[in-house]
């Protein structure tokens, strides 16, 4: 299966002078799966995002995409199959809609290649998928925080990547949104891996699930393995009462005041 | 036409766009070359240029010839060339720094070649056989060494690379009080202040012949780049996600931005204010793609540049006013009436 856009890490560290911020981080990610990195703040998953993604070098540890170690993929080329969104990204200058989800096609494009038939409809079918290609004259200033998200991701999936980054993708959208997001998010055919703070969002979302503390993995599998109350004492430090939805896999997380 | 259909329209608009303003650019450069002491009418120009080119052998006087063909035209030229050269290093680090009030002088390079330039001109240095321009030259690419080796070759993101600009800035500027206060005489402090707020008087065709090269080089270079200029939109880090190798691409470009300021402040001084207001009034028309907006603001600061040297030497009789003086006197209002317009409307 050529097709397979497997995402495996291995023993990934890196860290800023002394202090070691991903520690010795193994983790695979199947193909088409949507899997969900959470911890508290500080234990490291937009660096590991980043880490996987190929924006950041590890000091040590390799990370394979469909079987190659993505040190050794020019930038372009890896930017032809991976995408990243950032958090709340912004911008002071003048763009349409149409002007950023463009973007997407940069790696696609040589320096003096003009702007071709399969630009613009992998530009098309972003903005169809993400319900905003009627927006796209758009001045992007005038977008709401939601929208400016849509955007980020009709911008990535311009890209016709095979695996998807997000770092936080649902940051300061209300509920509404933030479920929109997600469900866009999984709903893709595409390999995608999402930092994420709200760990009912996750548990709704993901495939797997991937906990972090201090640059660690403390647990990896489905929601419902992972998302349980002695976990969450022990690393997010809240007392939940964890409980089962009946005919899913995907628990229900409601958080005591204690 | 509005903003929104003509960005659908592909490159139309933006091309129309480059064509008149370099229409007005060619009318410029002939007013340029008939105005002045010696007033020349405009079809004599005409002639003298196509003798010049040696398209014709018109009759005309031969001190009308010469005037227009030797002095007036050459530096009609160097001053368009010059507006082009800065208004397009203004593009690039703006959308490099991603700060609107980034400018072809943010990296030092100005600083740097006053520094220079007092070191020949008040200290002396290299004996006469050093000319000013070769010492301004020499003084902006030291600047920009200390801002790169400060910033890290420019990969330390842009507010620390405008911070280094600051610092060589004030450093420079600080090197060159301290050497015209203390070994400087009041002509050579006169002589040096004329030279920073500019001068195109004196350019002849050498220089115009050495300035074309960078300028037509500068610009080839930012335009094979102009993809991975857009990318910059949204910072750093997303333009690396785009597939951009975005610390090569900044050293280059801040090189070739220097190559440019330096060339140009060595030949004709300071002049500000090009680089600044040129860059965001072109954005208005044409839109923030780069394939558009750096050929648009490289023919509309070469229209300005012409223009504001017109009026250099006509608003005061028998004098020409520094050109620095002028492309504020002239932009500012202009500018505040961009700032005006483009107001939040809440």
């Amino acid at each position: 299966m050529s097709q397979d856009m497997t995402v495996i890490a291995e023993n990934l560290v890196w860290g800023v002078r002394r202090r070691v911020i991903v520690d010795n981080v193994s983790l695979t990610v199947r193909q088409g799966e949507t899997l969900g990195l959470i911890g508290p703040n500080g234990s490291g998953k937009s660096s590991l995002l980043r880490l996987l993604a190929g924006l950041k070098r590890p000091q040590s540890g390799r990370v394979e995409i469909n079987g190659r170690d993505i040190a050794g993929i020019p930038r372009r080329i890896l930017a032809q199959q991976l995408a990243f969104v950032q958090q709340n990204a912004a911008t002071d200058t003048n763009v349409s809609v149409r002007d950023v989800v463009r973007l997407g096609r940069t790696p696609h494009r040589s320096a003096l290649s003009g702007w071709s038939g399969a630009d613009e409809a992998a530009v098309a079918k972003a903005l169809e998928r993400v319900d905003m290609a009627d927006r796209r004259g758009q001045p992007w200033q005038t977008l709401s925080g939601g929208e400016r998200q849509r955007v980020h991701i009709a911008r990535a999936l311009a890209q016709s990547p095979r695996v998807m980054f997000l770092d936080e993708p649902t940051n300061h959208l209300d509920i509404h949104h933030q479920i929109e997001i997600l469900r866009m998010v999984r709903d893709l055919d595409l390999t995608s891996i999402v930092a994420l703070h709200d760990m009912n969002l996750a548990a709704m979302f993901c495939d797997r699930i991937v906990v972090l503390r201090a640059g660690a993995i403390v647990a990896c599998g489905t929601p419902r393995e992972v998302l349980t109350a002695p976990l969450l004492r022990d690393v997010f430090r809240v007392d939940a009462a964890v409980a089962a939805v009946a005919g899913t896999d995907r628990p229900h997380i409601r958080f005591q005041p204690g | 036409m509005t903003a929104a259909a003509d960005r659908e329209g592909g490159a139309g608009w933006p091309a129309l766009f480059i064509l008149l303003v370099l229409a007005g650019l060619a009318f410029a450069v002939a007013l340029a070359a008939a105005i002045g002491d010696y007033s020349i009418s405009l079809s004599t120009v005409v002639l003298a240029v196509t003798n010049g080119l040696g398209l014709t052998g018109a009759e005309i006087l031969p001190i009308e010839q010469s005037i227009v063909w030797d002095l007036r035209l050459s530096r009609a030229l160097v001053a368009a060339l010059a507006g082009a050269g800065l208004a397009i290093c203004g593009a690039i680090l703006q959308a490099l720094l991603r700060n609107a009030l980034a400018e072809p002088f943010v990296l030092g390079v100005s600083a740097g070649a006053s520094t220079g330039a007092v070191c020949v001109i008040v200290l002396g240095i290299g004996a006469g056989g050093l000319s000013l321009s070769v010492g301004a030259f020499i003084g902006a690419f030291a600047a920009f060494a200390l801002v790169a080796l400060l910033s890290n070759g420019a990969t330390s993101g842009p507010n620390h690379t405008i911070l280094a600009g600051v610092v060589a800035s004030q450093l420079f500027n600080a090197l060159t009080s301290y050497i015209v206060t203390t070994s400087g005489n009041a002509q050579q402090a006169r002589d040096v202040m004329f030279w920073l707020l500019g001068s195109f008087g004196g350019v002849r065709w050498p220089d115009f012949q050495l300035l074309i090269v960078v300028v037509l080089l500068g610009l080839a270079i930012c335009l094979w780049m102009a993809q991975s200029l857009d990318a910059f939109t949204f910072g750093d880090e997303d333009a690396a996600a785009l597939g951009v190798p975005v610390a090569r691409i900044r050293l280059i470009l801040f090189a070739v931005t220097a190559m440019m300021t330096a060339t140009i402040v060595s030949m004709v001084g300071t002049i500000g204010f090009v680089g600044l207001v040129v860059p965001h009034a072109v954005r208005h028309v044409v839109g923030p793609l780069h394939l558009r907006l750096l050929p648009a603001c490289a023919a509309v600061g070469a229209l300005f540049m012409v223009l504001a040297d017109i009026a250099s030497r006509v608003l005061v009789a028998q004098q020409t006013i520094p050109i620095g003086v002028v492309t504020a006197l002239v932009g500012v209002p202009f500018f505040a009436l961009i700032l005006y317009r483009s107001r939040p409307q809440t």
